[in-house]
């Protein structure tokens, strides 16, 4: 597994789409989310971004995101593009 | 059947996650001129992953890749390739040797995922001066290849004239294309028409497209797609006299004639030809008799 190396960001605020924003981490994944469907889908989203985290191999991870309520598949291409961006060690 | 070809921004997930609902035979994920550099990453893992979970069935789907001179075409294909798109749009295809690069990335990246050689088709967009003097030879240089698409903005760049939305600037483009298409046995689609808020406009453009025997027309604008695919469907008179043709033919096999004629002219092979495609598209359009 790995660590986020620097600060990074992908996707928008526009809706259907989500803001992803990573940086280091400080030995674990500290994950904050803002999503206008959190009540009913804050659960699933949280899943669905610590998947990905786990398919990228990356387990050191500061990540926030801003849900402008995105589907699934979207907000795991934002985490994914924001992950590559800010690189591993 | 493509009537209408929409581009949709490889980056705007409103528009990717509705694609199936606006109204196109096929849509185009647009990893080229509707990305900027800078989103050429996100817009690719992002298009992959609306290709893989979202359910297009109807809709064909289509991935405009960067051209090959550029440094992202080939991440672009590793990225989509696996999630079965129709096909592979290729941008600015100049001659049958760019057809060869891409056919030869295609199949490696074919092996290397492991899914079927050859299932990928590409659609070459035929947009400089040089493509539309070797439309031909893209045409014929792949069996991958199963149909060209006109691109004017950048081709009347290429040519140092003003694009117009009267279009006789592009005439003979237009009607070199569709001749190297049919001379090939693929389809042809014409360009965009870029004025989203001229509704006339754009029909007539589509019509002009219709006569010169382009299959289908391409679009920018979702608000373009219901004047496209009624311009590209077999109108009631001509679905009416296809029908009549065929009564005709089978009457005279029945009773051993040679030679069939109807409202005064002769029926040949082309006439039966037009008129059997003319049932066929009516058929697949579900208003066949």
């Amino acid at each position: 597994m790995g660590a986020i190396i620097r600060t990074a960001t992908a996707g928008t605020f526009e809706s259907s789409d989500a803001y992803v924003e990573v940086g280091p981490g400080r030995g674990s994944i500290d994950l904050s989310l803002e999503s206008v469907v959190e009540q009913q889908f804050g659960e699933a989203i949280r899943r669905a971004v610590r998947e990905v985290l786990s398919e990228c191999g990356c387990d050191d991870i500061e990540i926030r995101i801003v849900d402008r309520g995105a589907l699934d598949c979207v907000i795991k291409a934002r985490v994914e593009a924001a992950v590559r961006r800010g690189g591993m060690n | 059947m493509r009537r209408s070809l929409l581009f949709i921004p490889g980056n705007a997930p409103a528009l990717l996650i509705n694609g199936n609902y606006l109204g196109a035979d096929s849509i185009i994920f647009d990893l080229e001129d509707a990305v900027s550099p800078d989103e050429k990453d996100a817009a690719r893992i992002l298009v992959r992953n609306t290709l893989r979970h979202m359910d297009y069935r109807g809709t064909g789907t289509i991935v405009r890749i960067n051209s090959i001179d550029t440094g992202y075409w080939k991440a672009d294909v590793d990225e989509v390739l696996k999630h079965a798109p129709d096909l592979i749009m290729l941008p600015k295809a100049g001659c049958k040797e760019d057809i060869d690069v891409a056919e030869a990335y295609l199949s490696e990246a074919e092996e290397r995922l492991g899914i079927e050689q050859g299932g990928v088709g590409i659609i070459a967009l035929i947009e400089t001066a040089q493509g539309i003097e070797r439309a031909y030879d893209i045409a014929g240089a792949s069996a991958r290849v199963k149909a060209l698409l006109l691109g004017a903005e950048d081709l009347t760049a290429d040519l140092k004239c003003a694009r117009t939305k009267e279009g006789r600037e592009i005439e003979y483009a237009r009607a070199r294309l569709v001749t190297a298409a049919r001379a090939a046995g693929i389809d042809v689609y014409d360009t965009p028409f870029t004025d989203v808020e001229d509704d006339e406009g754009m029909r007539l453009d589509a019509m002009v497209a219709k006569a010169l025997g382009f299959d289908g027309k391409s679009a920018i604008s979702p608000r373009h797609l219901a004047a496209i695919n009624e311009v590209f469907s077999p109108s009631l008179t001509e679905l009416d006299y296809a029908y009549e043709v065929m009564d005709a033919i089978r009457k005279a096999a029945e009773q051993g004639t040679g030679v069939v004629a109807l409202r005064g002219k002769m029926i040949d092979a082309p006439i039966v030809s037009r008129a059997k495609q003319t049932i066929a598209m009516a058929e697949e359009l579900g208003i066949g008799r």
